[in-house]
């Protein structure tokens, strides 16, 4: 329900994760997989482009419809909770009756535009951070000897075998009146009392850095094991120092990997709920949350999907323009 | 340069006692862990020179070749620059400029931009940088290209990009990396030549790292060959081809034949050799230090072979016979491998002169192979 906002520009979004893709294939499973296939008598090409396609058409495309017609009902007290588009009209007339009221609605309501924006700002700020803390890990990894990268690498997805839930559960635990950070600090006679962390902005985002922040090295890595080393020392043979080599060469050469990776941490922290519910203050205002209310509270279920529709289109737009010019410098450059 | 060079009172420096020399490398060695990758290198290069490392994968060259960039640092020994040491000193502050194999231009920097990018780092004025740069482009003839990505390039181009952006720093000393090697042969041979008027304008002291022993030949003023880590032999193009003073560098550098044998008649002014394996006696017209009855080798050039039907006139020296066994048509050259009656296959080859020739000789045939006194090489080791 939050992550909606991934789905959209599936196609167009695959080039970006190029890089990662490229390594997945390497994968031994991944290649025994397409050998199995191909043996079938499907050619992989088609196989493995027409998955993603049938999944989205099934997992994306058909909610997003179910959505959409909800967000134009009205709402009312019975079950589903809200009417029907399609009617007729004395038994004989098909009639579409749409109700833009909903979006009237979320755009006259300052709540809802607080909240959006407040979801973009934490979003914002969590892949600011996550790029901080991510580049110099996946820097790091790229450049360790090959037996170390994989060690490296396998500690940065080793999260992912514990669930998200209990992740962030575990976070309340270091980060509240009695937790771990406390408890140290207060032992060791640093503080008299207790900071207050829990329900805070800052546990907010560290929830969300800690969660997301795999989803940031992974590409970044990708990206910079397989820059040419030859062109740092071309930097350097031609008078360049190492840390203004890695501005002008390294930096802009891993743009694809900072996009991917923003993109793959900006886009979900937008709509997160579990995170901001659980580590947040109460008046903590997440469009996430806000949609979660009006579903289960209000049972305001076309509001909702208004709302849900609205966070899409907000985000889909600017990623499309963006991807649109750089397709387009893609194309101009080759 | 070339003037100075087809001036009859040009002297070589590396012949010339007094001469400085511009770039001294002293007993440098370089380990990496238990392999010896360069061992005990020892050599002088002059100003102005096109000096050539030349030798097999793995002989060292590059790894000499990056220590003179500052890349690596020798394990012992030390580099002189113009007088000036250069240990420690990082790549980044050494008059030198590398061209890479891969040439290692930036993707996502403009034709121009690569070219500059070497320039800005020394924060030269802007219009001074842009001036250089065109001048540069210019001179590699590339200035329609200065707006293009390195993709959009072809190889050749992009090849001199890359020396265009070596150069265009006015380095003491440029380091080329296989310049020629990701060229097919056509653009190869019209390279070098380029590459060696450029130098010539430029004025620049070239070292030039290759596995390609015609490359070499072409271009250097000196090659120095390497095998195993180690400077095997320094000499002009002709002196190493002419003149090799071991096996390994006779048999390097083009074709040869070789025959083993031993000394059995000597004086000041010739030599002798009993060489079994050639079945006759190699008359050598100079004089040898060897030790008597101690095994040395002769190598004859295969161009420097006469192949006949009919036995020359004198066929007591110098001579010997075999049956044609395999012949290569090469246009310009035939190449005939000649087996002797020992065994031995003995390559020789002969310029087509004429268009058709009465006379071929053809498989099977009996032949007779001579040569000069002065032809032979004898080598001690």
């Amino acid at each position: 329900m939050t992550r909606i906002a991934y789905v959209p520009l599936g196609h167009r979004l695959a080039h970006m994760f190029e890089p990662l893709a490229r390594q997945l294939v390497r994968l031994p499973p991944v290649r025994w997989l397409l050998t199995q296939v191909s043996r079938l008598g499907f050619s992989g090409k088609s196989l493995v482009i027409s998955v993603p396609y049938v999944w989205l058409l099934l997992f994306f495309l058909v909610p997003f419809v179910i959505v959409l017609k909800i967000s134009f009902a009205e709402q009312v007290v019975a079950q589903p909770p809200y009417t029907a588009l399609l009617g007729w009209v004395d038994e004989k007339f098909l009639t579409l009756k749409l109700n833009i009221a909903n979006y009237l609605f979320i755009v006259r309501d300052s709540l809802y535009w607080k909240a959006y924006l407040n979801s973009m700002k934490v979003a914002a700020i969590s892949t600011l951070l996550c790029l901080l803390v991510g580049y110099p890990m996946a820097y790091g990894i790229a450049r360790t000897s090959p037996a170390w990268r994989n060690v490296l690498l396998m500690l940065v997805i080793l999260p992912f075998w514990t669930s998200f839930l209990l992740r962030v559960y575990a976070w309340i635990g270091i980060l509240k009146n009695n937790g771990i950070i406390n408890n140290i600090l207060m032992s060791l006679g640093i503080i008299d009392s207790p900071i207050v962390m829990m329900q805070t902005p800052f546990a907010v985002y560290v929830g969300i850095v800690y969660s997301y922040l795999p989803f940031m090295v992974m590409p970044l890595y990708a990206t910079l094991e397989k820059m040419d080393l030859t062109l740092l020392e071309a930097a350097y043979d031609l008078g360049c120092r190492p840390f203004k080599a890695f501005l002008r060469i390294t930096l802009p050469l891993s743009i694809p990997g900072i996009v991917a990776g923003c993109m793959l941490v900006f886009i979900p922290a937008v709509g997160e709920f579990v995170i901001p519910e659980l580590l947040g203050g109460p008046n903590t205002l997440m469009i996430g949350k806000v949609l979660w209310d009006e579903f289960f509270s209000n049972r305001a279920w076309p509001v909702a999907s208004a709302v849900a529709i609205a966070i899409l289109l907000l985000l889909v737009i600017p990623i499309m323009i963006f991807q649109h010019y750089q397709a387009r410098d893609a194309e101009a450059g080759r | 340069m070339n003037e100075a060079r087809r001036n009859d009172k040009y002297v070589p420096p590396w012949t010339d006692p007094k001469a400085e020399p511009y770039v001294r490398i002293e007993k440098v060695t370089k380990k990496f862990g238990d392999f010896v990758a360069v061992d005990d290198v020892s050599l002088n290069i002059y100003k102005n020179e096109l000096f050539c490392l030349l030798g097999g994968s793995g002989c060292g060259k590059s790894t000499l070749l990056r220590m003179l960039a500052g890349f690596e640092q020798p394990t012992s020994g030390s580099i002189y620059l113009d007088g000036v040491d250069m240990a420690g000193i990082p790549p980044y502050n050494r008059p030198v400029n590398m061209m890479f194999q891969s040439y290692a231009l930036f993707p996502h920097m403009s034709v121009e931009d690569n070219v500059a990018f070497g320039l800005k780092q020394e924060r030269l004025a802007k219009n001074e940088v842009s001036k250089r740069v065109n001048d540069m482009l210019g001179l590699v003839q590339l200035a329609q290209f200065a707006k293009r990505k390195p993709h959009q390039l072809s190889g050749g181009q992009r090849q001199r990009v890359a020396l265009a952006r070596a150069l265009v720093k006015q380095p003491k000393l440029l380091l080329l990396d296989e310049p020629l090697g990701a060229l097919d042969k056509k653009l190869r041979e019209q390279t070098q030549f380029e590459l060696v008027n450029l130098q010539d304008r430029t004025g620049v002291t070239f070292v030039v790292v290759t596995h390609d022993q015609e490359e070499a030949m072409t271009l250097a003023s000196r090659i120095g060959v390497m095998n195993q880590g180690r400077i095997v032999q320094v000499g002009t193009p002709t002196e190493i081809y002419e003149f090799p003073t071991t096996r390994f560098v006779a048999d390097f550098i083009g074709s040869v034949n070789m025959f083993e044998g031993r000394i059995v008649d000597e004086d000041n002014d010739f030599v002798r050799i009993g060489a079994e394996d050639a079945r006759c006696t190699i008359f050598i017209n100079h004089g040898v230090a060897a030790a008597p009855n101690s095994t040395l080798w002769v190598a004859i050039r295969p161009e420097k072979v006469n192949i006949s039907r009919e036995p020359p006139p004198d066929a007591s020296e110098n001579c010997t016979t075999g049956i044609v066994q395999d012949i290569a048509y090469m246009g310009d050259v035939s190449i005939f491998n000649v087996k002797l009656d020992g065994g031995k296959v003995v390559k020789v080859t002969q310029p087509n002169l004429f268009r058709h020739a009465e006379e071929t000789i053809t498989w099977e045939d009996r032949v007779y192979l001579h040569w000069h006194p002065a032809s032979g090489v004898v080598l001690l080791q």
